[in-house]
């Protein structure tokens, strides 16, 4: 599996999310810089947390304008696998590939520290080696975690079962506890938490580890699909 | 000479005395006036002042600081570059500094904090070097006070805004609380970096001919002579000093260090150094210096932000997030696509000549012209008289304070909510401390431990300093200050390297000032010989007084040491139900300076407590054996509020609780709250425990760790204390919240 995590000015997971694909999984990775506009040959995306573009206008907001982002969408569009974490995730919203958007912590204040999470839904590609209702202890890092949606997209998240990870204990005032939402089509996952912090035991938890191993597993089980 | 209309001319400068409004003094100026055989221009004068400044110069501070031992067989760098480098093996070194923002703190709190942290991350990477962590020492008056509580929360939520979004982890640091600093806040921050031996760059003007160039941000108006006002007294006035303190942008910083840790590969660049305090004055003047060339810089060419600035505004910037690079002539095309890459713009203003001298350019003449060793190296040195005070040969006369205490229980617990001994979570939920993702040990430990990625090596790294200790006795107290570092670093499971200084003093121009600075130099240096922690670099804050009082003398030490292997990294939390629980070093009745008497007297008096390097060293390195021997589970410094504050903290987080019964001869207040020194509190599993009591000759068994929740102690058969964990934890982490009152506690 090849994977691009996608390095804007301002990134500044890029290098943990390389580390958690070539170190954690044993894969191939390469940064792609946000001038490109290919993401051809690639399987799976990845969009780091930072402050993109230092986040001045609102996070994510500019961004989801640079060169890059019209061939997120189309290798979202054709199914691919992508992951948006933390700034990641607010790009996703920006760009409206997921639905939502994000507001300061409840709190106002910054907040990184270990959070347990649920898995909500393990029938997604993000999410499938994991047990149904299995507890995570992942980080957050985040200003403006805030999840927010309208009542209806809430119904409908929840009806199509595209919560993927809720909080134990909310830290940041999100609608319904959510950490984690999934597109329709199931290949677009957003989520505030940190799962590439979370793949060493030395470094207090690799729970974030079996996420990025399923996105692998997923690949393989299509690649040898496609074989046949 | 041609004047800028609008300036002072020369003798106007000359005769209304215009250059102490710059901080020169009569002989000074008398000086620069023989240096340049006339008398210098407004422009001119500007550049002396800032160069001359305490600051920039060390003018006071220069003679005491010859007395700190800064070679070792370990130290690639020294003092008096942008920071000190220590090697650690597989051509790998780290590379360290601490630096004050105490002033603009005090009086633009956000900024002030967050452009100090930008500041010292520049001082780092413009050695080549990519930062790996930030630690910060922080120091506010009582947080009963509104004012207080307003810069607490505008200084901590400043490095948050920095450190978070440039993608550095802030993983340790400290912060007390203290009347002495409620005028004068402390902030120290502190950058760590790892780099490889040939990417170690210099701050160098080499090649006649190479070309001056100018990366990062404009220049505008903002911190004009930032560098004097840090060497002042803070007044009545200097909330009108407002705009000498700059503002930080950290994206462009993050573009500035990415940028540069590429260039540094680049065959083409010669030299490079951060424009910090005195902006492109110092930075220019001193590569050049150094160098033993001069440089001439054309200032149309330098990118404003501002119309109509003058080469005085321009010269004394402190705009942030700037840096001056020396490329080879020719080759500036390569540095500028690199730059250009980062959507940042490479600028030449300037070249290397021979001449020595420091010419600059405006609109087309010549606006300065100065020798250019003159700035950098000719600032006069001042041998400041010394005087012991009173309150010293008082304090050392005075018979020794005991407590009396009748419920050592409610004395744990109001220890424990003492806001200097609370939990500072509060604080470091608030900096990202795992970017990066080698953060080990996050902070709340003795100290925080970030691995060396691709290795089993680690890097464990602190800061300490107590204030109280210096005020009864600046000698002893330099001496526990660098002590008391090394034994949160050896706690951690490794070796002291080496360390940094932030010596923030009171006016050295008051003889009582200076002989606290002189005795805590020796202190300190003493402690650096025997434990072989040399001074690598650091950071000079004179002037910190508010309304003529000084601080208590604060000299934090930034140490870092080097775990061998991951597996040995230790932390103060205890492990096991069953593991024997040790103390390290006998108590002895010494409550001069501690927290138990700060809070049942409401101040300190007497000696503070003594120390013995030989017996520190000796226990140092026992303990250190014992841990790289896979013998010690937990283990914890016993500083701040004594044994019982350290009992609590081992079980803090934790489902475990203790029983304990104390043997000492000093008696049950002294064992349990005194602050004697080079003690510590250490598990070990049961199985492990005679091969430790055969390498640590001071350990004395007091207990084990149960499973009860339960911290019980016991003296002459009598159950003194008997806690619930949970209620001890509940009082210490709810101190912060409760004065902040905030909704971050979950």
């Amino acid at each position: 599996m090849k994977t691009a995590v996608i390095a804007f000015p301002g990134s500044n997971c890029d290098r943990d999310m390389y580390y958690a694909i070539r170190d954690g999984i044993g894969q191939n990775v390469e940064y792609v810089w946000h001038h490109e506009t290919s993401l051809e040959g690639f399987d799976a995306v990845m969009i780091p947390g930072g402050f993109s573009y230092g986040d001045y206008l609102r996070t994510g907001a500019i961004a989801r304008f640079s060169n890059i982002m019209p061939a997120v969408i189309q290798h979202a569009e054709e199914g691919k696998p992508v992951l948006g974490v933390c700034n990641g995730f607010q790009v996703l919203l920006e760009a409206g590939l997921l639905p939502g958007a994000m507001m300061r912590n409840r709190a106002l204040k910054f907040i990184c520290k270990h959070v347990d999470l649920e898995v909500v839904n393990n029938q997604t590609l993000f999410s499938s080696l994991y047990e149904q209702g299995e507890v995570l202890s992942i980080p957050v890092a985040h200003g403006e975690g805030n999840y927010y949606c309208d009542e209806e997209t809430l119904r409908q998240l929840e009806s199509e079962q595209r919560i993927v990870f809720r909080y134990k204990d909310n830290p940041n005032g999100s609608v319904a506890d959510i950490a984690g939402i999934i597109n329709e089509k199931g290949n677009v996952l957003g989520m505030m938490p940190h799962p590439e912090r979370a793949t060493e035991a030395l470094l207090g938890s690799h729970h974030g580890l079996k996420l990025f191993q399923s996105i692998l597993e997923h690949w393989r089980e299509s690649h040898a699909a496609l074989a046949k | 000479m041609p004047l800028l209309q609008s300036e002072p001319s020369p003798l106007e400068i000359k005769e209304q005395a215009l250059y102490k409004e710059m901080g020169l003094s009569d002989s000074e100026y008398a000086h620069i006036l023989s240096i340049l055989g006339r008398e210098p221009n407004y422009t001119e004068t500007g550049l002396f002042s800032v160069m001359w400044s305490e600051h920039c110069s060390y003018k006071t501070s220069k003679p005491v600081l010859k007395k700190f031992p800064s070679e070792g067989p370990l130290v690639l760098q020294g003092p008096g570059e942008g920071a000190g480098i220590v090697d650690i093996g597989d051509n790998q070194a780290v590379v360290f500094k601490i630096e004050s923002h105490n002033h603009p703190s005090a009086i633009e709190p956000y900024q002030g904090a967050a452009t100090g942290v930008g500041g010292i991350i520049r001082d780092v990477f413009s050695m080549g070097a990519r930062p790996i962590a930030l630690l910060n020492s922080l120091r506010f008056g009582p947080l009963s006070s509104e004012r207080v509580r307003y810069l607490f929360e505008e200084v901590v939520a400043g490095i948050a805004g920095y450190g978070n979004c440039i993608g550095i982890p802030t993983v340790g640091g400290e912060v007390q609380f203290d009347q002495t600093y409620e005028g004068n806040p402390l902030v120290n921050a502190m950058c760590v970096g790892l780099i490889n031996h040939d990417e170690i760059q210099v701050g160098r003007a080499t090649g006649i001919g190479n070309t001056v160039m100018y990366v990062g941000a404009a220049t505008g108006r903002d911190g004009i002579h930032g560098a004097t006002f840090a060497s002042d007294e803070l007044s009545e006035q200097s909330d009108e000093k407002r705009s000498a303190v700059q503002v930080g942008d950290p994206f462009m910083e993050k573009l500035l260090l990415e940028a540069c840790l590429e260039i540094i590969k680049c065959e083409a660049l010669v030299g490079m150094q951060d424009m910090g305090a005195a902006g492109l004055t110092s930075s220019a003047s001193e590569m050049a210096s150094k160098a033993g060339v001069g440089i001439e810089m054309d200032l149309d060419k330098v990118p404003q932000r501002e119309t109509g600035m003058t080469p005085y505004e321009m010269m004394l910037s402190e705009s942030q997030e700037r840096m001056l690079i020396v490329v080879k002539k020719g080759q500036e095309q390569e540095i500028q696509d690199i730059f250009e890459k980062w959507d940042l713009h490479a600028v030449a203003v300037g070249t290397v000549i021979e001449d020595k001298r420091f010419r600059l350019l405006h609109q087309g003449r010549i606006v300065a012209d100065v020798p250019v060793d003159s700035l950098a190296d000719d600032a006069p040195v001042y041998h400041m008289p010394s005087q012991e005070p009173e309150s010293f040969r008082i304090n050392q006369a005075q018979t020794p304070w005991q407590p009396e205490i009748k419920d050592y229980e409610e004395t744990l617990i109001q220890l424990l909510k003492e806001p200097t001994i609370a939990s500072k979570e509060w604080v470091y939920n608030q900096y990202d401390s795992m970017v990066q993702t080698n953060t080990v040990v996050l902070p709340g430990s003795d100290a925080a431990v970030v691995r060396v990625r691709g290795t089993r090596k680690a890097l464990a790294m602190t800061t300490d300093c107590n204030g109280k200790f210096l005020r009864l006795d600046p000698e002893m107290g330099g001496q526990i200050a660098v002590a008391e570092a090394a034994r949160n670093i050896v706690s951690s499971g490794a070796n002291p390297l080496a360390i940094t200084d932030c010596l923030n003093f009171g006016n050295p121009e008051k003889p009582e000032a200076f002989w606290q600075l002189e005795k805590a130099v020796d202190g300190m240096s003493e402690a650096c010989r025997r434990l072989e922690t040399p001074v690598i670099s650091g950071n000079v804050s004179l002037y910190n007084e508010s309304r003529g009082q000084a601080i208590d003398p604060t000299p934090v030490v930034g140490m870092v040491g080097l775990v061998e292997d991951v597996a040995h990294i230790t932390t103060t939390s205890f492990k096991n139900a069953g593991d024997q629980v040790y103390v390290i070093g006998a108590a002895t009745p010494e409550f001069g300076g501690s927290a138990v008497q700060q809070l049942l007297t409401g101040q300190v008096s007497g000696k503070p407590p003594q120390l013995d390097l030989q017996v520190e060293v000796n226990r140092q390195h026992q303990l250190l054996q014992a841990i790289r021997q896979g013998l010690v589970a937990s283990s914890h410094d016993i500083s701040d509020g004594g044994l019982a504050v350290a009992l609590a903290e081992g079980l803090m987080g934790t489902d475990f609780g203790c029983v304990l019964t104390l043997h000492s001869q000093a008696g049950a207040e002294a064992e349990l709250f005194a602050e004697t020194q080079s003690r510590f509190l250490v598990t070990v599993k049961p199985e492990d425990s005679q091969a430790f009591e055969g390498l640590v000759k001071d350990a004395v068994k007091l207990g084990s760790v149960t499973r009860d929740g339960v911290l019980s102690i016991k003296h002459k058969e009598e159950e003194i204390i008997h806690s619930e964990v949970s209620a001890l934890e509940q009082a210490w982490k709810g101190v912060l919240p409760c004065y902040m009152q905030s909704k971050t506690v979950n």
